[in-house]
């Protein structure tokens, strides 16, 4: 066994940003088939345009439109490509000056080896075959054969201004869990509920935690909980939310196992919502043995024990 | 301006740490060592900062979970940065600078290994040009290695002479993840990996945590002998997209340095988590021949994200507390190809602070 527990975890977010002006009046380029730039007020075309100069820091209004051709001025291999880059077979990330503009302008460049690449080689856009205002419109760069000259760009499908752009974000990771809480989640798929004491000031915590919050000492001693607790406070859930499992309204209560210093978050069932009270005795009910897992959803809800309601200095100190 | 010193270090690092993203496991011991090193308890200390990002190993609220390690009835003034360790202490020297506080411990965590490290580091770049394309952190260094070698600045030799000289000094240093030097034809022979950049040029992934503690005026001659002053300490930035500054230099490094006084220095532990960064600090800093660089072997040894940096710091200070040094400096960097940068000095005296 090892030592923690470790599953894969995805987290995923589509990033909708406005362009402003500058941004949009680039993208929007590159949705036409067209690389624009701005005069910097050295003098300089840079691409993609800054949205202030970067001395004066006044807003950026002299756009400039360049070539889609140019010359490459340091390149990279990419052995190992990464989700999301251009290409997922092995390529170059370049820097291209494009004829027109005074600096360089980071993208792929579409070549099968190292050899193929070298400083000073010319290169043009590869447009992509549907174009929205995004930067990877330009699908690369290729290497430009002599003779040769810029690609042309299909023609786009609108040509509204270009205010807004949405990045998709995913990153995968193979997440652990501390001991103490891979001991809370081994036991809940045995249907035990494990905290740990904290060696100082002997409070149990569930789910344990790897120190204890209040002096910061490691809590060693293993302590499996009771199945019932008392309801220290509660609410009842009307609203619905995205993701919701249970059609409300439902009662979401903190329900301190007997035993335990810290509440756990769970749903009340088996009884009507104006009935949940403060100081009510409850008793976990968990799902069939066969869809157990390493969750805190083996226990499908806490129903009322029918004992009187605990007095509530049995509770006070833990609201 | 009061005299700050830091008076404390420890560390943790390893390629892979098997556990959960917050660290606390980690950190739990790292302060116990401090408390050791400084005869404090928690209570002692009047401000805590974080550094750490969320994003590395995807768990949410990560900082405010590590917190745990200090514990916190009665409360704690406390922080956070999502930035190197380095970073965290310059927030902790501001508040001791305050007179609120006389102390501080500052501490970093980062589990990389959770995730794919180079691409995570796409998020910290211009949102609308580069992030879609995630240019991944080893490419954008190699784009500035080769500007060096194209423009003459540097060759694959004098890069594999910083790796080479890393790698040997790291056989001293119980915490390097990677060591074992062997000789430049040797590590020349090796195969390329990101052209031009071989994988002995690029920092290891490293898990880890660390910390330092700083104390102001008697606070820190209590603690140690020879407290390491920080005589002064400066950071500045350039801009993000890699076309509109000189790749080959990194100017924002040599402004943080000519803020200071460099005079007199003999060790400097520099944050290049690529060997050519190393040669570009060195001239940006204008480090001579007389300049011992790196004897722990520096980021090519061991490199745990948001702690590499301040680990740097702690190195250099460690070289005063022991009498080995009377001056040294430390750097740190942070963003794309050396695009942020920090400098200090730490010194056996206060005289000619700075600050």
């Amino acid at each position: 066994m090892s030592r923690t527990l470790q599953a894969p975890v995805t987290v995923a977010f589509d990033y909708t940003r406005s362009t402003g002006p500058v941004v949009g009046r680039f993208l929007s380029g590159l949705r036409d088939g067209v690389v624009v730039g701005a005069r910097t007020s050295t003098g300089q075309v840079v691409v993609p345009p800054l949205e202030f100069d970067p001395v004066t820091h006044e807003a950026t209004t002299e756009f400039v439109e360049v070539s889609s051709v140019g010359t490459v001025t340091s390149w990279t291999w990419v052995p190992e490509p990464v989700k999301g880059q251009p290409f997922d077979r092995p390529f170059a990330f370049a820097l291209v000056t494009l004829d027109g503009a005074d600096v360089p302008f980071l993208h792929a460049l579409d070549v099968s080896s190292p050899a193929e690449v070298t400083t000073g080689m010319r290169v043009r856009v590869r447009w992509a075959a549907e174009r929205v205002g995004h930067i990877n419109d330009i699908a690369c760069f290729e290497p430009l054969a002599p003779g040769e000259a810029a690609a042309t760009a299909p023609a786009a499908s609108s040509s509204e201004p270009v205010t807004g752009v949405v990045t998709e974000v995913s990153l995968d990771y193979d997440y652990a869990a501390s001991p103490e809480e891979s001991l809370f989640y081994r036991g809940l798929n045995e249907g035990r509920i494990m905290g740990q004491r904290c060696p100082t000031c002997q409070k149990v915590y569930v789910p344990p935690r790897s120190a204890c919050p209040s002096d910061g000492t490691p809590t060693a001693e293993e302590v499996e909980l009771s199945q019932t607790g008392t309801i220290t406070t509660f609410c009842i859930v009307n609203v619905p939310f995205l993701g919701q499992k249970i059609t409300p309204p439902y009662v979401s209560a903190y329900v301190l196992l007997d035993g335990a210093d810290i509440a756990v978050l769970h749903l009340i069932l088996g009884v009507p919502a104006d009935e949940v009270r403060m100081g009510m005795r409850v008793r976990a009910v968990w799902k069939p043995e066969e869809e157990w897992a390493y969750s805190l959803e083996n226990i499908d809800h806490f129903a009322p024990t029918g004992e009187p309601d605990a007095d509530y200095d049995t509770y006070k100190h833990h609201l | 301006m009061r005299d700050v010193a830091v008076v404390g270090f420890a560390q943790r690092q390893m390629p892979e740490f098997d556990g959960s993203p917050t660290c606390v496991e980690l950190l739990v011991p790292v302060f116990k060592e401090l408390y050791e090193q400084t005869g404090w308890t928690r209570k002692d200390v009047g401000f805590w900062c974080s550094g750490s990002s969320d994003y590395l190993a995807g768990r949410s609220f990560s900082f405010v979970q590590a917190v745990d390690a200090i514990g916190v009835i009665p409360p704690v003034n406390e922080s956070h940065v999502e930035m190197d360790l380095a970073w965290a202490m310059y927030e902790a020297w501001l508040k001791i600078q305050t007179g609120e506080v006389d102390t501080a411990l500052v501490y970093a965590f980062g589990k990389s290994s959770a995730g794919v490290l180079r691409r995570t580091l796409a998020l910290q770049l211009e949102p609308y040009t580069m992030t879609p394309l995630w240019p991944d952190t080893v490419s954008l260094a190699g784009l500035q290695a080769r500007a060096g070698i194209d423009a003459g600045a540097w060759d694959e030799r004098a890069m594999a002479e910083v790796a080479n000289r890393s790698l040997t000094d790291a056989e001293k240093n119980e915490h390097a993840i990677r060591k074992g030097g062997s000789s430049v034809e040797e590590l020349l022979a090796r195969p390329m990996y990101a052209d031009p950049l071989r994988k002995h040029d690029c920092s290891p992934v490293t898990d880890g945590v660390a910390a330092l503690v700083l104390a102001a005026g008697d606070k820190a001659r209590e603690v140690r002998e020879r407290p390491a002053w920080l005589t002064g300490i400066s950071h500045s930035i350039d801009p993000m997209g890699m076309g509109v500054r000189d790749l080959t230099r990194a100017p924002s490094a040599q402004r943080a340095g000519a803020a200071l006084d460099l005079g007199g220095v003999e060790v400097a532990e520099l944050h290049a988590p690529f060997s050519h960064q190393e040669l570009i600090l060195r001239r940006e800093l204008g480090l001579g021949d007389d300049v011992v660089i790196n004897p722990s072997g520096g980021a090519l040894a061991s490199n745990p994200m948001f702690s590499g940096g301040g680990i740097r710091v702690g190195e250099a200070a460690q070289r005063v507390w022991s009498g080995e040094a009377d001056k040294t400096l430390a750097h740190a960097t942070s963003g794309p190809a050396l695009q942020q940068n920090l400098v200090c000095t730490l010194a056996a005296s206060t005289e000619g602070n700075q600050n």
